[in-house]
């Protein structure tokens, strides 16, 4: 290694170890990508845009994008909202975290399959919950928590909560409770010292969990088909995608559909970063660093 | 919280806790202390001797498991921290590290209400104090750890606490600025007069900074006393021996005459004080390396051989070998080498006499 080389950190070595992952990255993610961009502009007929003028224009493909943005926003709000209380309650290291974090993450290895057979079995029209709600005269009439919108919303809270769970747990553990500690002898309530302390230390992290469970939630596409209205009310951006390239063989049409799903989570993810860089970024503990 | 109060009283104050094998310890056991207002209050001790459970249980961090803390009449022990008002300056600081140097020191007041214009003087004023002006808009990583130790100060300080809490402040400072910050320190007690608790593993730190020190060891109070006196005067082995008396020697006891001892054992003979009863026959004697005088006459002669010398400017400080094979550590100013035949001598009331250790 030359010495040019040597200062810069560029060897025989770093090109050993990163190139792997270089390769991989082209193989499976530039390439396909770069050939999805090219082929979303080769339409079978019209104009090189007439993919993209064709989804705004029928109002059977533009409203799947607005579908799916009213799934996935407020899906994506409350699964942040309900995480960060629990995680921010089970922040100290007790056995009662441990059992909370086992329990909270099943849901994660079940897949969202399995989940939407549970609901239907549970939650569906002669499912359990229906049978005993009027078994005990609780309620005797109809529930309609599938095949609709709710049925959707419940399966991404199912599948989506424990992973936003999991990311804030590690962003509250990862604030130094002496900090805390410190605002309390300082006169700050338990609230205060939320408010003051962890909320302004997290606020990065929960930005960056926003834009992860926003983007699996707006990629939703099996449970959309079993425990939604795939026809109607949750014929979600992914399912146009699914129906232009495996039953009209329009591999062109499919690739638009999703260069324009790809492009709306960039603009929602590039628009919550871009708000992160208002906070603080550094290390949260007050020690010298 | 009223900082005119009159004195803090600790009684029987304790903090057990159960350990994984479900047995029940006393981190701290019936602390038991009145401090006035404006003493400064040093608890010193080995790391796990229960000086840091003892601090948190002031400021309201730990609950007590036993005993009351009490401020002149009023019973404070059950109240949250917030509600104690204690400034607090924490061994890594704990500035926010969000907030802006200023903001840090203003969170106290803020958290109380304080008008703005109050405010913005009193943080000034703190600033003054702790000589950091021109800073007030950097964050904490900006600063250096002197710099962030002296935040810390002026946060704590600046909300006027009846009582001031500092746990090792000084520990994760280098040696100089360690002793700059400890000037800087007293001058502050000085200039404010604030009731000060300061926990430290130190004992030069305790002995410069406190009126008063209470020598902890294993959750229990070994010595409440000024510093000559800790200094002088060790309550129990224990305290010598933390205190800085290197030379323990386990010795035979013979005549006594009031808390004169007369000594014998390993091939010495020596006349010491004692300092607690005497049980038995067999005694611990403790003396301190710089008690030991090298010359020819005086009191308590012993002659034995120098083994090592480790030269350290002022002085150096010599082992001697005396008798059978008992070394002596001492300090001598005149050149010694290796090999050299020397007398040792000390006064008997600088000879420490204490029950013999059972194990």
């Amino acid at each position: 290694m030359n010495a040019a080389a040597a200062r810069s950190g560029w060897g025989a070595d770093t090109l050993l170890l990163v190139g792997p992952a270089v390769l991989f990255l082209l193989l499976f993610f530039v390439y396909p990508f770069a050939y999805g961009f090219w082929l979303s502009f080769t339409p079978a007929e019209g104009t090189w845009l007439a993919n993209y003028s064709k989804f705004f224009s029928d109002e059977h493909l533009w409203r799947t994008l607005i579908i799916t943005f009213q799934l996935a926003l407020p899906v994506t709000i409350l699964n942040v909202a309900l995480a960060l209380p629990i995680a921010f309650q089970l922040r100290r290291k007790t056995r009662y975290q441990r059992w909370m974090t086992a329990i909270l993450v099943i849901p994660i290895t079940l897949g969202t399959v399995l989940i939407a057979e549970g609901m239907l079995t549970y939650l569906g029209p002669k499912g359990w919950l229906a049978q005993f709600l009027s078994l005990f005269h609780v309620y005797d009439g109809p529930i309609r928590l599938t095949h609709n919108f709710i049925g959707v919303v419940i399966s991404l809270v199912i599948s989506g909560f424990p992973f936003a769970f999991l990311l804030i747990l590690s962003y509250v553990t990862g604030i130094d409770p002496v900090l805390a500690r410190a605002a309390a002898t300082l006169g700050a309530s338990p609230f205060a010292q939320f408010r003051h302390i962890y909320l302004p230390l997290l606020a990065p992290g929960l930005a960056t969990t926003f834009c992860l469970a926003f983007v699996q939630a707006f990629s939703v596409f099996p449970s959309a088909v079993l425990v939604g209205a795939p026809s109607g009310p949750t014929r979600v951006i992914s399912l146009a995608a699914y129906e232009a390239a495996f039953e009209q063989y329009d591999y062109s049409m499919a690739s638009a559909v999703a260069m324009i799903m790809g492009f709306a989570q960039l603009i929602v993810v590039v628009a919550v970063l871009g708000l992160r860089h208002a906070f603080y970024r550094g290390p949260a503990s007050g020690a010298k660093g | 919280m009223n900082e005119q109060f009159k004195e803090l009283r600790l009684d029987r104050v304790s903090r057990h806790f159960d350990n994984p094998s479900g047995a029940r310890v006393a981190a701290l056991h019936e602390l038991t202390l009145t401090i006035g207002r404006g003493e400064f209050i040093c608890l010193l001790g080995p790391s796990g001797c229960g000086k840091t459970t003892a601090l948190n249980c002031i400021a309201g961090l730990l609950p007590v498991t036993g005993g009351t803390i009490s401020l002149d009449e009023r019973r404070i022990d059950l109240l949250p921290p917030e509600k104690r008002g204690f400034g607090m300056v924490f061994q890594n600081y704990a500035l926010f590290p969000h907030m802006t140097v200023r903001r840090n020191v203003a969170f106290g007041l803020m958290m109380r209400g304080t008008p703005a214009d109050e405010m913005k003087a009193r943080v000034a004023r703190a600033f003054a104090l702790v000589q950091l002006t021109g800073h007030e808009d950097k964050l904490p990583g900006q600063l250096s750890g002197g710099q962030q130790q002296r935040v810390a100060i002026a946060r704590a300080i600046v909300i006027e606490p009846p009582l001031l809490l500092m746990d090792e402040p000084l520990s994760n400072l280098d040696a100089k600025l360690r002793l700059e910050m400890r000037a800087e320190i007293r001058r502050i007690h000085r200039q404010l007069g604030r009731t000060t608790i300061y926990v430290t593993h130190d004992q030069d730190e305790a002995l410069s900074l406190a009126d008063r020190i209470v020598v902890m060891k294993d959750g229990l109070v070994q010595q409440v006393a000024g510093p000559e006196e800790v200094y002088a005067q060790p309550a129990n082995l224990h305290v010598a021996r933390f205190m800085g008396y290197r030379n323990v020697l386990a010795l035979n006891v013979g005549a006594r005459n009031g808390d004169q001892v007369t000594l014998q054992g390993s091939g010495l003979g020596l006349e010491g004080t004692a300092k607690q009863e005497l049980g038995g026959t067999r005694a611990s004697v403790a003396i301190r390396p710089e008690d030991l005088s090298v010359g020819s006459a005086g009191p308590n002669a012993i002659a034995g051989k120098v083994e090592n010398v480790e030269y350290g400017g002022h002085d150096s400080l010599i082992d001697v070998r005396v008798g059978e094979g008992v070394v002596l550590h001492a300090r001598a100013s005149g050149r010694l080498k290796v090999g050299d035949e020397v007398k040792l001598t000390v006064a008997p009331q600088r000879v420490l006499v204490y029950p013999a250790e059972s194990a």
